[in-house]
């Protein structure tokens, strides 16, 4: 969420609810609520850490309101993140529980394979179920429901290969 | 999982039931074994996909399910009643009044229009020309085909060529539908649309046996079989009481 809140507010200074509201948008249905609570306590870390100035606003009838805007540290944090290579997710811990289930019989291969399955085909069917009911014109949400999809399907894909290599 | 798929009473007959299935083709003298001792129990309003890769035998086994081919040995009984011995002809009556097929390449009459795709197995099944009608058209509204019920299937797409199909495996309302490779040949939104109908078909009780080689296409039904080398591997029931519906976030991390 650190990244998130800091290059939100590369547009622009914005306080802590109006930052929440502007990632729930942006995610849709397929990113968890941002809890109001974390979204201030990493706005206080990052102004802790000099990416970031607050400054409280007062308001008639409400208490004090405190205004966030990127400091040039901030703005390198926020272009050294994009120029960041991204690791793809490649690593698997289900394959090292089938290569140690291969080498040492210690567990049922084929049986860990097919479990295995259940769960992407489970994971598979609340993601399609996530699709249906998230709205179509939200792009960025049904891109990230996609991409998880896809994921899975290679998975799956994978799995065949295990078990007719492994059989 | 939907609401409506009250599993059957105790006692009462399954949909599909098939015993020690065996196929063998020959090409060029060479034995393949494309389906090698397959029991399956298929209950009424389930949705059932056999998935694996291909070249697995899943579609054979479709196949002989629906007659289209027979086994080596083994026997099958649909809805209580053992198929297996059926000439040629039994089977072709079974399969108009009983069994709906969908395929990969839609098999459309080409030199019918869509209303007359869609009528003409309910005519052959003995229905008067006005309850055929009847039937097509509850069925083009349904699947959204109105405007295209006098095209021919050369001037649809895909999908739409796919939900023509759909509406005449589905217009004798068979107790069972098959569906081998629906989505084969479609594109993704092809594809979610013809799903998307199963679905629905499917909340209203019919019973679908789906065979595909996509993952996604196969987590669509309420229970998985694993099709492998001519071998049931797995069976599971998705959804199930033991799958605790993971949050999304389980499933899509983004990293803090």
């Amino acid at each position: 969420m650190r990244l998130a809140l800091l290059v939100l507010l590369s547009r622009g200074p914005a306080h802590g609810y109006e930052l929440k509201q502007a990632l729930e948008r942006l995610m849709g249905a397929a990113y968890p609520q941002p809890n109001i609570g974390q979204v201030y306590v990493t706005l206080s870390r990052l102004e802790n850490a000099h990416l970031i100035d607050g400054e409280d606003v007062a308001q008639s009838s409400r208490p004090n309101k405190r205004i966030y805007r990127l400091t040039e540290a901030g703005r390198e944090a926020v272009a050294g993140w994009f120029e960041e290579p991204v690791e793809p997710k490649l690593r698997d811990d289900f394959f090292m529980k089938l290569a140690l289930a291969h080498e040492t019989g210690a567990a049922d291969q084929i049986a860990l394979i097919n479990k295995h399955r259940r769960y992407c085909l489970n994971a598979m069917r609340d993601l399609s179920k996530l699709a249906a009911a998230e709205d179509r014109d939200h792009r960025i949400s049904q891109l990230m429901i996609e991409g998880a999809m896809l994921h899975l399907q290679a998975d799956l894909d994978w799995l065949e290969r295990c078990q007719e290599e492994l059989e | 999982m939907s609401p409506d798929t009250s599993p059957s009473a105790p006692g009462s007959q399954p949909m599909v039931k098939a015993l020690g299935l065996v196929k063998t083709y020959k090409a060029e003298g060479v034995e393949a074994k494309a389906v090698r001792g397959v029991d399956l129990h298929v209950e009424p309003g389930e949705f059932v996909s056999v998935t694996g890769p291909s070249g697995a035998g899943k579609s054979t086994l479709l196949h002989l399910l629906g007659g289209l081919d027979r086994p080596d040995s083994g026997r099958i009984w649909l809805d209580g009643r053992q198929v297996d011995s059926l000439s040629e002809a039994r089977w072709a009556v079974l399969r108009r009044r009983s069994i709906g097929i969908v395929f990969q390449f839609f098999n459309l009459v080409s030199n019918l229009t869509v209303a007359d795709n869609i009528e003409l197995p309910a005519l052959l099944a003995g229905k008067s020309p006005r309850q055929a009608r009847t039937s097509c058209e509850e069925l083009l509204t349904e699947l959204s085909l109105e405007a295209k019920r006098r095209s021919m299937p050369s001037e649809l797409s895909g999908g739409e060529q796919q939900r023509v199909a759909l509406a005449r495996a589905l217009v004798n309302h068979p107790r069972l539908l098959l569906a081998d490779e629906p989505t084969g040949s479609l594109d993704s939104k092809g594809s979610r649309e013809v799903m998307r109908l199963l679905s629905r078909f499917h909340q209203r009780g019919q019973t679908i046996l789906l065979v595909t080689h996509d993952a996604r296409v196969a987590s669509t039904a309420d229970r998985v079989i694993s099709f492998f080398d001519g071998q049931v591997v797995d069976d599971a029931v998705l959804g199930g009481p033991e799958h605790v519906p993971s949050s999304v976030a389980d499933i899509l991390k983004l990293r803090d």
